[in-house]
């Protein structure tokens, strides 16, 4: 096997992981802090890429596009936290993924009443061109080292807020018990509005970030909000590490597997054999991960304290 | 209903419970004997709860073993202890809201003759069923409540159904988590007398705050503190008990 | 279960009766294309119904129901591609293979609760979606037709005459709603309703729940696997979309809109879901701007469904 694919495959995992973590982080915490089903995270995922690529159309610079997109993504947070999610907190799951679902429908067909429905390409800017060495005859696109920087800064700027602030010891409080949080005299709508704006941030960037790679398509947040559910249950809902620890284990696995499952079950399998099989088991391979973690520890890796002890 | 042999004494050796920073119980051991009530008294955040949830099987406990009619049952789940005969209420009222009071009997008279695996025949039109659940709903005083949801039923008659719904299941050993829990003292005194009229054919563990009907029931008590067995005597033992009257009866007489 | 004879039971027999009559009235008013509405409205109710015995009677939210009918679904095309196109191997390697893979789903998914339990049917499902996607050999995203419906080999049930397929369908639907209501009021039934409500009191009755709450599954995953077994022969075509999530989304939607835990919710949900999105979607191309607030509001202010509005009483309060 070739080492350098190898680290480049590893590479690409690593990337996909960081943005899997990006969706995971806002989510895992309005699921473990507001007992949230809500689907409808996908849609801020779409709903960034496209506000982020107008702004960077708009201001002609990704740079700029990405920062004025922070406070646009964290508005429209709180504001489909405010009008539609607030009421659904005190209801049961099955009306939460109704609604949130609601939500879906109705942002998928916004997004192409506005966009239109061939959704925005946008470019590259020249100054990420290009590729880095990163020695022994490796060498990466500079664009993906800077995806996986940026991830990597969120992640420890995250860990920070939750670990060592006082927004983060409250945050940490609500996912483990929430009557509790209540109980010391957090104002609850005010938090749940602030965690829910935060993770519209991260999944608008999240959006975004991939644009210039993809483009910004409608429904583009489905499948990635799917894989973000995998990650946070192999994670353990409400942990925010546990989200970062599963994010790179599912974009790792899952990249590698596609790129060499093939060639790992040519040392057991005939060559059409694994040739046909390759491709449907790289697809399935994170999905027996989940069942394989959830089998033996069915609240994930990390779950939130107090969420196992019953009385 | 089916006899059971009725000599079956519960007991707990060495239970070890830790919840984080929380130890529920300490080396906790006690013996309950059938045909007595053995009262487990204590302040809030003693441990009682956490008991009954490991005796029923709802909790596996860190360390120690469960032995009930002489077998071990610590790692045996909450519905084979049932079927063995050790059922157990509730201290919240857990009966089932949208099903009537009757339902909410037929199902563990259901229970105790053998698998569900039934699909065709109509549970409610099954006179093997409705009959006894009817007979016991006589006993507890709710039988003309039978047609009545159970989440609309008062309060007092919640718990009436509570400690029906534990006798369908045709125990020998009854344990009770505050049975008199916000019940008004009419109801409480008909319920000690109905639980003294089990005596003889059941063994209990009984938790309660109402120390009244602690006294009047039990035969023997046992003081946990922070998870521990202070002390454990006849109630007469336990009101001359100077660490229990500082531990726990001073508080509760002020 | 009182037999009271409700506003909701007039309309669910009326609704019966008007399958029942579909291709006769169909033919008189000379719209053919009624025929085939009406089958695909019954299909989605027998997937829906399936789905109401685990999630409305069970509390089971599965959020990857369809992955059933996907399942049924190919297990006809992949054995016609193969020139096996005999219903007595088509319907029971649907069958089975829906049995098997609920067992094994359920096995998995029943060990845990709440939000867990939705996000991981919906993912179990998706990884078989990726997995047809992934099967080029049969037609990847594109899909695979299918020549000829299955073969019961007998003059009788020809599936290929439309009158046959129509009734077909109809049989299985009556079937399904009869099986559900005797499940429903069985011994098991009192098992799986009770469950839902306090699973927690049910095993300290001496029941242990986990074996009936995956018996159901099963048998909802078979019976929405009979949905799918049909949906192929009657489209004569199996593509991935059928298990798509969004398809998922919607056997959930048309349960809700009827009403959950009612025997007859599903059908009514399946009839009005076809209904509401003709009538919107004349209104505007862009009609799921409509829906989507539409479903937030049916959340809020009509939990029962139509089946509640009608004021069935089988539902919870």
């Amino acid at each position: 096997m070739d080492y350098v694919l190898l680290i480049e495959q590893l590479l690409n995992g690593f990337q996909l992981g960081i943005i899997l973590f990006l969706m995971a982080a806002g989510l895992t915490l309005v699921f473990g802090i507001m007992d949230l089903v809500n689907l409808a995270h996908g849609s801020l995922f779409m709903i960034g890429a496209f506000v982020g690529g107008t702004l960077t159309l708009v201001t002609d610079s990704l740079v700029l596009g990405a920062v004025l997109m922070v406070p646009a993504m964290f508005a429209i947070g709180v504001l489909v936290e405010t009008i539609a999610l607030r009421t659904l907190y005190r209801r049961s799951h099955l009306d939460q993924v109704l609604a949130t679902f609601g939500l879906i429908l109705f942002f998928n067909e916004a997004t192409r009443l506005i966009w239109g429905p061939e959704g925005l390409a946008v470019p590259l800017p020249d100054f990420l061109e290009g590729t880095v060495a990163l020695g022994a005859g490796i060498t990466y696109p500079l664009y993906r080292v800077v995806i996986i920087v940026i991830g990597l800064l969120v992640a420890l700027g995250l860990y920070l807020l939750v670990a060592r602030t006082r927004f983060g010891m409250l945050v940490r409080a609500g996912a483990s018990n929430r009557e509790m949080a209540g109980a010391l005299g957090v104002n609850i709508p005010v938090l749940f509005s602030l965690v829910f704006g935060i993770g519209a941030v991260l999944a608008g960037l999240a959006g975004l970030i991939i644009t210039p790679i993809t483009q910004a398509a409608i429904g583009m947040g489905e499948d990635v909000l799917i894989l973000a559910f995998v990650v946070i249950v192999i994670g353990g809902i409400g942990s925010v590490r546990g989200a970062f620890v599963a994010a790179l284990l599912t974009g790792i696995i899952d990249t590698m597997g596609r790129s060499f499952l093939d060639v790992v079950l040519l040392l057991f399998l005939p060559p059409n054999a694994a040739e046909s099989a390759g491709p449907a088991l790289s697809s399935m391979l994170i999905y027996i991960l989940m069942a394989g973690i959830l089998f033996f520890r069915p609240q994930g890796l990390f779950p939130p304290r107090g969420a196992t002890a019953a009385p | 209903m089916t006899e059971r042999p009725r000599e079956l004494h519960l007991e707990a050796r060495g239970l070890n419970k830790r919840f984080g920073g929380l130890q529920a119980a300490a080396d906790l051991s006690m013996r309950a004997r059938h045909g007595e009530v053995h009262a487990v008294i204590g302040p809030n955040g003693a441990g009682k709860t956490t008991l009954v949830h490991m005796l029923s099987g709802f909790l596996r406990p860190d360390s120690g073993s469960i032995v009930f009619g002489g077998d071990d049952i610590t790692s045996l789940p909450a519905p084979g202890r049932v079927q063995r005969g050790l059922a157990r209420s509730f201290q919240i009222t857990s009966v089932f809201r949208d099903f009537t009071v009757l339902e909410n009997v037929v199902l563990p008279v259901q229970a105790r003759q053998g698998h569900s695996f039934r699909f065709w025949r109509s549970a409610m039109r099954d006179p093997s069923l409705t009959g006894p659940a009817r007979v016991l709903l006589e006993e507890v005083g709710l039988g003309d409540r039978a047609a009545t949801l159970a989440g609309h039923l008062a309060h007092g008659e919640q718990r009436q159904l509570e400690i029906a719904v534990a006798l369908a299941t045709n125990p020998s050993f009854l344990l009770l988590d505050e049975p008199m829990a916000g019940m008004g003292p009419e109801e409480n005194r008909a319920l000690i007398d109905f639980l003294g009229g089990l005596k003889e054919t059941h063994g209990m563990l009984l938790i309660e705050h109402d120390l009244d009907a602690v006294f009047a029931l039990a035969d023997r008590i046992t003081v946990l503190v922070y998870g521990r067995a202070i002390a454990s005597g006849r109630p007469d033992e336990i009101r001359q008990n100077s660490q229990v009257r500082t531990a726990y009866l001073g508080e509760a007489l002020v | 279960m009182k037999s009271q004879l409700t506003p909701a039971h007039a309309v669910s027999a009326l609704l019966i009766a008007l399958c029942a009559a579909v291709p006769y009235l169909a033919s008189a008013l000379d719209e053919p294309f009624y025929v085939i509405v009406f089958a695909r409205i019954m299909i989605w109710a027998i997937a829906a119904i399936s789905l109401n015995l685990i999630m409305g009677f069970g509390g089971m939210i599965s959020f990857g129901h369809a992955v059933y009918l996907g399942i049924g679904g190919y297990a006809v095309g992949i054995l016609a591609f193969h020139d096996i196109t005999s219903a007595w191997i088509q319907l029971p390697a649907a069958i089975g293979l829906c049995a098997l893979v609920a067992l094994v789903f359920g096995v998995i998914c029943l060990r845990t609760r709440g939000i867990y339990f939705i996000m991981i049917t919906l993912a179990l499902a998706q990884m078989v979606f990726f997995l047809s996607v992934s099967a080029e050999r049969y037609g990847s995203d594109d899909g695979l037709n299918i020549l000829w419906r299955s073969d019961f080999g007998s003059g009788i049930v020809d599936l290929e005459d439309g009158a046959v397929m129509y009734y077909t369908i109809f049989a299985v639907l009556m079937g399904c709603l009869f099986l559900q209501w005797r499940m429903v009021v069985s011994r098991f039934g009192m098992v799986l309703r009770a469950s839902q409500s306090n699973e927690t009191r049910v095993q300290a009755v001496g029941i242990p729940t986990y074996r009936y709450r995956l018996a159901a599954f099963v048998i909802a995953g078979v019976m929405c696997g009979l949905a799918g077994f049909l949906q192929a022969n009657l489209e004569r075509f199996v593509s991935p979309d059928m298990m798509n999530w969004h398809r998922s989304g919607e056997l959930i939607l048309m349960t809700v809109l009827g009403g959950t835990a009612t025997l007859f919710g599903p059908l009514v949900g399946a009839v009005v879901f076809l209904l509401l999105s003709e009538m919107l979607s004349t209104i505007t191309i862009h009609w799921h701007l409509l829906f989507g607030p539409f479903l937030i509001l049916v959340v809020l202010f009509a939990r029962g469904g139509v089946m509640g509005l009608l004021g069935s009483r089988t539902t919870r309060d």
